[in-house]
C-alpha cells in the first residue's frame, strides 16, 4: 500500500467512509429542500381545507387562518344541495370525457402516421404541430372568439354561450401537446415491430390497434391524464365562452356564482375549489405512475 | 417451387449506392447465408427481399413471380429479426398466431400450426408466457415459431444470433440447422460472422462494398477462395497475408517472402505462376493449419523454415503461434507438444500445395 502511495503522480485515495459522508450530507439537504418545497406546494390547498371547514362567521372574525375553532360541513352541505354547483360539475364532467375522447381520437393516429409514416412533410408537421402548444391561450382567446363570433354569423350555429363550444376549443390545447407526447412514445417502439407486423399482414390500421396501442398504453394513460386536467381545470375559455348558470363549468361557475359583487363566499369558494380538484386527484392518485412513465419513456431511447 | 431469383439489383440511399447489381439463384430449399462485414450490402438485400425496402432498380422473383412492387404481406414470407420483434403484450401463443388470425384462419388449423411448431422449438410449456418472461435463447425461438407458423415459401433470418451469448449462439445454430432440416423451406440468412455462415450455409455469399465477392459453398470459399477479400475473410485465424515475390532459378520457382527467405513453389503450381515471375504487386496467402511444426516425414510442397515466436497461444488441441517475417504478423497451428516458446526459434513447416498467391492490382487469387 505505501509503495503505491510513494509512486509519483499517484494521489493518495480518500479516507475510508468519506463517500458515505458525502452521501449522507447531499441527502440531508436534498430533504431539506424538497421538504420547504413540499411545504410551499402544500400550503394553499391545507389553507383552503381549514377555510373550508369554518362557517361564515368564523371567516368573518378573522381568527387564526391555520385553525379551525368550530368545524363546520354546512359549505360542503351547501354546494352538494345546490343544484347550481351540482350542474357546473356535471358540465365539466361532460366536456371534460367528451375533450379527451376528442384528443385521443385525432392525437393516436395523428402520433403514428408522424412517428411512423415518412411521407413529405412529417417532419415539418410534427414540430409544426409541437410549436402550436408553446402559443399561449391568453393570445388565442380573442381571435378565437371573432372567429365563433364570425361562424355563428354566418351560418346561425350558436356558438357562444354553450358548454359543447368548449369541446371544439379544449382540443386546440390538449391535441398538440398529447400527440407530442405519442410521438415520443411511439418512437420509442422499435421499428422492427412495424416491419413484423407487415410481414404478418397486419395494415397500419391494424398495426396502430393490435400492436401500437397496447404496447403504448402508459403514453396513453399519460395523455389523457393531460387533456383530462387540461380540461378540467381550464379558467380562461370558459370566462370567455359562456356566461350562463347552466352553461358554466367548474372553474367559471364557481367564482361566477359563489362571488356576488364585492361578497365573497370564502368558506363555499374553498369548499368548492377542492370538491373540483377531488376528479383529477383521483385521477392522479391511482395512475401517476403510469403518467410518469409514459412523459419519460422516450427520453432513453430516443 | 421458392426459388429465389435476384437480377441485376440496386438499392440506393439518395446519392449513397448501398447494394451495386447482384446476380444471385437460390434453389428451392437452400439455405443460403449472405455474409460480409458492416456495411456490406447484406442485410439491405435481404430487406428487400422481404419488401421492406423499396428497390432502386433489378429485379427480386420468387417462385416465377416478380416482387419488385408487391408488399410484405403478399411475399409468402417469413422474417426472423436480430432483436426478435416479438410484440410485448402478446404472449407465445398469441405472437405465434398473430399472422394466421389476420388471415382469419380456422382456430383448429391456428391451434394445429402452432402445436407442430412448439413442439419443433421445444416451445410447447411456454406458450402462456409474455416474451419478458422468456431468456433470449425462448425469445428467439418463439420468432423463429412465428415465421414456421406462416408455412412460408422463404425464410428470412436478419442476424437471428447476434444479441445472443456466445455459448448459446453455438446451441442456437444447432438448432436453426435441425429446424432446416425438420422444415425444408428456402432460407436466406444474414450475418456478420463467418462461422455461422460455414456451419448453416448449403452456400455462401460473400458481398463486399455491396457487390458479391464469392458465391460458393463452405468447402470452395475455404479452400478455393476467388479474391483476396474472401481469403482474408472466410477461416479463423484468418489466412496470413504477405508480400511476396516469384522468381525463377536454375532449381525452379521460388516464393520470396523476405531478404532472408524463400520457399520452393510446388511443381504443380509452376506452370499457373509463370506469367506472374517478377511480377509486383503479389501476395502470399496461407493458412495458420497450413504452417505447422516439423513432422518426421515431409510431404513435396512443405517447405521448412525457422522463426522466432513473439507469442503463443495455447487453445488445449493446439496452440497458436504469432512471428513476424518482413514486420507482419503471421500465425502457425503447431501441435501442443512441440513446445514452443516466445523468443526461443521454432522450425515450422509451410505446406504450400495449400498456396494462395494474389494478385494485388486485381485482388484475384491467381
Amino acid at each position: 500500500m505505501s509503495a503505491v502511495l510513494k509512486q509519483e503522480g499517484v494521489h493518495a485515495p480518500s479516507k475510508p467512509g468519506s463517500v458515505r459522508k458525502d452521501r449522507k450530507r447531499a441527502l440531508y439537504w436534498s430533504y431539506f429542500f424538497l421538504i420547504l418545497f413540499v411545504i410551499f406546494f402544500l400550503l394553499p390547498p391545507v389553507y383552503m381545507l381549514i377555510t373550508s371547514l369554518k362557517s361564515s362567521a368564523e371567516i368573518g372574525a378573522v381568527t387564526n387562518p391555520w385553525f379551525v375553532y368550530k368545524p363546520t360541513l354546512e359549505n360542503y352541505t351547501a354546494l352538494l344541495s345546490s343544484e347550481q354547483y351540482l350542474t357546473f360539475f356535471k358540465n365539466s364532467a361532460i366536456v371534460s370525457v367528451v375533450v379527451v375522447i376528442v384528443t385521443m381520437l385525432i392525437s393516436i393516429p395523428a402520433a403514428f402516421a408522424l412517428a411512423r409514416m415518412k411521407f413529405w412533410g412529417s417532419t415539418a408537421l410534427g414540430m409544426g404541430v409541437f410549436l402550436t402548444y408553446l402559443i399561449p391561450e391568453t393570445l388565442l382567446f380573442i381571435p378565437l372568439f371573432k372567429i365563433f363570433a364570425w361562424v355563428q354569423d354566418l351560418t346561425g350555429i350558436e356558438m357562444m354561450n354553450h358548454y359543447w363550444v368548449l369541446m371544439v376549443i379544449y382540443p386546440t390545447l390538449t391535441v398538440p401537446f398529447c400527440t407530442w407526447i405519442m410521438i415520443g412514445y411511439f418512437a420509442s417502439i422499435p421499428k422492427e415491430l412495424d416491419e413484423a407486423a407487415l410481414i404478418d399482414g397486419a395494415g397500419y390500421l391494424q398495426m396502430l390497434t393490435k400492436i401500437f396501442i397496447p404496447v403504448a398504453l402508459p403514453g396513453i394513460i399519460a395523455a389523457t391524464i393531460f387533456a383530462f386536467t387540461v380540461s378540467w381545470a381550464d379558467f380562461l375559455y370558459p370566462m370567455a365562452f359562456t356566461t350562463s348558470a347552466d352553461q358554466l363549468v367548474l372553474p367559471a361557475g364557481i367564482v361566477t356564482i359563489l362571488i356576488r359583487g364585492d361578497v365573497y363566499a370564502w368558506g363555499q369558494i374553498m369548499a368548492a375549489c377542492l370538491l373540483g380538484a377531488l376528479p383529477p386527484l383521483l385521477i392522479y392518485a391511482f395512475l401517476m405512475d403510469y403518467y410518469i412513465a409514459g412523459l419519460t419513456a422516450g427520453a432513453t431511447k430516443g | 417451387m421458392a426459388q429465389v431469383t435476384l437480377r441485376n439489383l440496386v438499392k440506393h440511399y439518395d446519392a449513397t449506392p448501398a447494394v451495386r447489381g447482384i446476380d444471385l439463384d437460390i434453389a428451392d430449399k437452400e439455405f443460403v447465408v449472405l455474409v460480409g462485414p458492416s456495411g456490406c450490402g447484406k442485410t439491405t438485400t435481404l430487406r428487400m427481399i422481404a419488401g421492406l425496402e423499396d428497390i432502386t432498380g433489378g429485379e427480386i422473383r420468387i417462385g416465377e413471380h416478380v416482387m419488385n412492387d408487391v408488399p410484405p404481406k403478399d411475399r409468402d414470407i417469413a422474417m426472423v429479426f436480430q432483436n426478435y420483434a416479438l410484440y410485448p403484450h402478446m404472449s407465445v401463443h398469441e405472437n405465434m398466431s398473430f399472422g394466421l388470425r389476420l388471415k382469419k384462419t380456422p382456430k383448429d388449423e391456428i391451434a394445429r400450426r402452432v402445436d407442430n411448431a412448439a413442439r419443433i422449438l421445444g416451445l410447447a410449456e411456454l406458450l402462456d408466457r409474455k416474451p419478458k418472461q422468456l431468456s433470449g435463447g425462448q425469445r428467439q425461438r418463439v420468432a423463429m415459431g412465428r415465421a414456421i407458423v406462416r408455412d412460408p415459401k422463404v425464410f428470412l433470418f436478419d442476424e437471428p444470433l447476434s444479441n445472443l451469448d456466445a455459448k448459446l449462439r453455438v446451441q442456437m445454430r444447432t438448432e436453426i440447422k435441425k429446424v432446416h432440416q425438420q422444415v425444408r423451406t428456402t432460407t436466406v440468412y444474414v450475418t456478420h460472422d463467418q462461422v455461422e455462415a460455414m456451419t448453416l450455409a448449403d452456400r455462401v455469399v460473400v458481398m463486399n462494398a455491396g457487390q458479391i465477392e464469392q458465391v460458393g459453398t463452405p468447402h470452395e470459399l475455404y479452400h478455393r477462395p476467388a479474391t483476396r477479400f474472401v481469403a482474408a475473410f472466410i477461416g479463423s485465424p484468418a489466412m496470413n497475408l504477405l508480400a511476396c515475390g516469384l522468381e525463377q532459378s536454375a532449381g525452379g520457382m521460388l516464393l520470396r517472402l523476405s531478404e532472408k527467405l524463400a520457399l520452393p513453389v510446388p511443381q504443380e503450381r509452376t506452370e499457373r505462376y509463370r506469367s506472374h515471375v517478377g511480377k509486383p504487386g503479389l501476395i502470399c496467402g496461407l493458412r495458420p493449419e497450413h504452417i505447422f511444426e516439423q513432422r518426421p516425414h515431409r510431404e513435396p510442397g512443405q517447405e521448412p523454415f525457422e522463426v522466432v515466436p513473439e507469442v503463443v497461444e495455447p487453445m488445449g488441441n493446439e496452440t497458436l503461434v504469432f512471428f513476424g517475417v518482413s514486420g507482419v504478423d503471421m500465425c502457425a497451428r503447431v501441435n501442443p507438444d512441440c513446445g514452443p516458446r516466445v523468443g526461443a526459434p521454432l522450425k515450422l513447416v509451410a505446406d504450400l500445395r495449400h498456396l494462395h498467391l494474389i494478385d494485388d492490382s486485381s485482388g484475384n487469387v491467381v
